[in-house]
């Protein structure tokens, strides 16, 4: 996939070099607060429309915003009223979405939930007021057409001056782009929903299994997946395989870029707006100081690497302290394909890729197995021996998450099928908040998790909540189905939320994906072992086999989507919220 | 016979109508309009698992495939298998049913099934159940019940092992069993037939796949009688969906 990726970024840059100009390339991003690709102000005029793009050296249409990918960051200034006007000159209905921002529900941009959608030929005018600050973005909600351009970073200025310094920004949007058309990808998914898996198990390596662990565990372990009919190697739905992966627009040859001058404090602003894909972000030679999490501030952390969920934005700061180029590396969290800038004194240094790590496997952890119970004989409550590879001792102490599993609040019971929909449960789901998940573990780097997002301001005088609600993520992979608590979107009654109320939701990962959830409207109150320091998120990540809880005040009447942000997962893994 | 011929075919109407409109139905219901493209689109696959030239005198054709048509729940399902050589079809066997998914990884299918040799044929009404057995075998069980009394059963089973991440090797075991003679179709009662394969193949891409194999059948019981065959041969083929 590697040497895919290369000649594919070799392709496009001869066409670049030869004077064709595409949208992808004729762009550089590399000061986008002043750039032409960044509007500012006020109002905005926004138009949808098809763009012939050549992305991975082969033509293709894309659904743009004015023309480009990314769309057009929008910088925002926190306390004005912003007026957008967005013309759909698609032939479909179009929409778009503020990802993350606080507003009234008829200008939240979801077709059939806030409004009907932008019908080809027509502009809608949103208009609102601007009550938060940080890093967001916009997307399409109508159909596939965030996976074909649809989307852009929103920066918003704070009124008041941020606890941190810095003298460069830059956003760095990560996204994937595919010549597929999304409906060919979704047909193909259901057709055979391992389609893009390129890294299963096979005889060899089971031979390096064996020579691994001997042949008896190797055995077992192989046995127990196949006996549930899942796959360990089943991290990703859609691959490099048929996705190139792109920052700022720009794939890995032709190269975003960052300028900086040495010991300047370069703020990157990562917004993941890929459909499906999860990034490992990292800047070899360079600790990233993490500032915030989807927009909002937290107590600073130094990492040498984060994963980002798709929707999901991080701040971070950077200096480089020599005069070189660093790889800001992105690989794809199955290891197909990454996404790569430079963070670079000149334009004309470019930075090399690091190798990617190996392809990761699932474990019995993921499968939300007990593994406490995993050390007794047949305590397990799955027919299946022992045998599995063991995750962690770092996840076998016991986890400091039990304070959390003893809140107690009443629980209003919904309803739950497990039928076709279904093909796991997770007998023992935990907070991992700790796990820094499959490919991350003990690789010698320190790896963001949740539980290191602490709010940087006190949320202690925040209402403990009324009530709890669980939502079982749940799915059958064979057959390419998603749904919440076994029913799927159109099967399902909304969610009333009261308002006025505090709620809990606890969200337990029945499928063996990562599932970044989003909540439209209000925000979610990340409980991360602190209280009060609980982070201000609007999707979260829930890992496979785990549980993650957090707390809504619910303060926005009206109806509201709520759904895993993954595009393909969408149609059936979604909710409709009333507040009332 | 002639009786129960007509009977048959008017009622392979009246099912294929019911079929179409329980389908129409499904298809109107499941229509909503959402943010994300609806998730259960209507889709149609076509499978040619088997399409391959034995090397024996006859140089005997083979074919087996499935076509659906269908949402995730309900599909209508075609399966067709035969052998046919140069002076044409040898046997075959057809069916259309109705599938509904009626487990994780199961389905529950019913309706019709045709056999064909060249002297003679039959329908059957059928109920059959199909999917993904653990240890990830694609298996398929079709219960077969003739207006003349015989039932017959047949069982087939498929593994695939991956050798590397395009190379893979296809067991498969297939046995049939009747509980009443059938002269004319060549079938006997009990144990009837049994066919394994190995097909290795090469994945160009997904939907691409030439592949070579052995196959070894034989007859059993009165089948022997009216057809004895043991048999062992080499095959090379195609296999491709789209």
């Amino acid at each position: 996939m590697q040497r895919r990726t290369f000649v594919k970024g070799l392709a496009a840059s001869s066409l670049l070099a030869l004077g064709t100009t595409t949208v992808a390339q004729a762009r550089s991003r590399t000061m986008p607060i002043s750039n032409k690709d960044t509007l500012t102000g006020k109002e905005f005029f926004l138009t949808i429309d098809y763009t012939t793009v050549n992305i991975t050296g082969d033509t293709a249409v894309a659904t743009t915003v004015n023309g480009q990918i990314s769309g057009p960051t929008l910088v925002w200034q926190e306390g004005d009223t912003v007026t957008l006007h967005v013309t759909n000159k698609l032939k479909k209905s179009s929409s778009i979405h503020w990802h993350g921002i606080i507003l009234p529900p008829a200008m939240d941009g979801v077709p059939g939930i806030s409004f009907n959608g932008i019908p080809s030929g027509e502009t809608f005018t949103y208009r609102f007021k601007v009550r938060q600050h940080g890093t967001y973005w916009y997307h399409s909600h109508s159909g596939f057409q965030e996976q074909t351009g649809v989307y852009g970073a929103i920066v918003i200025k704070p009124k008041r001056k941020e606890p941190f310094r810095y003298n460069k920004d830059y956003v760095v949007q990560l996204s994937d782009w595919s010549d597929e058309k999304p409906t060919t990808i979704y047909k193909k998914l259901k057709q055979m929903s391992d389609y893009y898996n390129f890294s299963q198990r096979t005889i060899g390596t089971f031979i390096d299994e064996v020579k691994e662990k001997g042949f008896s565990k190797a055995f077992n372990d192989r046995k127990m997946w196949n006996q549930m009919r899942m796959n360990d190697g089943d991290i990703s739905d859609i691959t490099g395989y048929t996705y190139t992966h792109l920052m700022n627009g720009q794939n890995p040859s032709t190269q975003f870029k960052a300028l900086f001058k040495k010991g300047q404090k370069i703020r990157l602003r990562l917004v993941n707006s890929a459909a499906m894909t999860f990034f490992d972000v990292r800047i070899p030679g360079l600790k990233m100081t993490v500032v915030a999490a989807d927009g909002n501030h937290i107590k600073p952390v130094k990492v040498d690497e984060l994963r980002i969920g798709v929707a999901e934005t991080y701040d971070v700061i950077v200096q480089p302290k020599r005069n070189k180029a660093y790889a800001i590396f992105a690989q794809s969290i199955e290891r197909s394909g990454y996404a790569m800038g430079s963070l670079t004194p000149s334009s004309t240094l470019l930075a090399r890729p690091p190798k990617m790590d190996p392809i990761p496997k699932l474990t019995m952890v993921d499968m939300g197995m007990d593994m406490g119970a995993m050390g007794k004989k047949g305590g397990t409550g799955m027919k299946c021996s022992s045998g599995m590879a063991m995750p962690s001792k770092k996840s076998m102490k016991k986890y400091k998450w039990a304070a959390m599993d003893a809140q107690k609040y009443p629980i209003t019971k919904l309803p739950m099928a497990r039928g076709v929909q279904t093909t796991m449960m997770a007998m023992s789901p935990k907070y991992r908040l700790d796990d820094p998940g499959v490919g991350l573990r003990h690789n010698g780097r320190k790896v963001l998790t949740y539980a290191d997002l602490k709010n940087r301001y006190s949320t202690k005088r925040d209402r403990k909540p009324d009530r709890e609600i669980v939502l079982h993520l749940t799915g059958n992979m064979e057959r390419y189905m998603w749904s919440i608590n076994g029913i799927k979107y159109a099967d399902s009654k909304p969610l009333q939320f009261h308002y006025g109320e505090r709620l809990r939701i606890t969200f337990i990962n029945d499928t063996m994906m990562n599932h970044p959830m989003h909540l439209h409207g209000m925000w979610s109150d990340l409980e991360t072992g602190d209280d009060n320091r609980l982070v201000r998120k609007h999707t979260v990540i829930v890992q496979p086999g785990s549980k993650i809880s957090y707390r809504v005040t619910v303060d926005a009447k009206g109806s509201w989507a709520y759904h895993c942000h993954l595009l393909y997962h969408m149609g059936g893994m979604f909710r409709k919220v009333v507040v009332s | 016979m002639r009786s129960i011929k007509i009977h048959c075919k008017k009622s392979l109407n009246d099912f294929c109508k019911k079929i179409l409109l329980s389908i129409f139905t499904v298809v109107s219901v499941s229509q909503s309009t959402f943010a994300a493209e609806g998730d259960d689109p209507l889709l149609s696959m076509v499978v040619m698992d088997k399409f391959e030239v034995l090397n024996n005198n006859e140089k005997t054709r083979v074919w087996e495939g499935s076509a659906w048509f269908g949402y995730d729940i309900n599909k209508l399902y075609i399966y067709t298998a035969g052998e046919a050589t140069a002076d044409g079809l040898e046997s075959s066997q057809n069916e259309l049913v109705y599938s509904r998914a009626i487990a994780p990884f199961w389905d529950a299918q019913i309706g019709l099934a045709y056999d064909k040799n060249a002297d003679a044929s039959k329908t059957w009404a059928e109920v059959a159940i199909a999917g993904l057995a653990p240890y990830y075998f694609e298996t398929r069980a079709a219960l077969l019940i003739n207006g003349d009394g015989n039932v017959g059963l047949r069982v087939d089973a498929e593994y695939e092992a991956l050798i590397t991440q395009k190379l893979i090797l296809t067991p498969s075991l297939e046995a049939d069993f009747y509980t009443k003679d059938d002269a004319k179709l060549e079938i006997g009662s009990g144990l009837s037939s049994v066919e394994a394969g190995l097909r290795l193949r090469y994945e160009f891409v997904r939907e691409f796949a030439p592949y070579i194999g052995v196959t070894w059948g034989r007859t059993f019981g009165n089948t022997r009688n009216y057809n004895a065959i043991n048999e062992t041969n080499f095959l090379v083929g195609l296999r491709f969906w789209f």
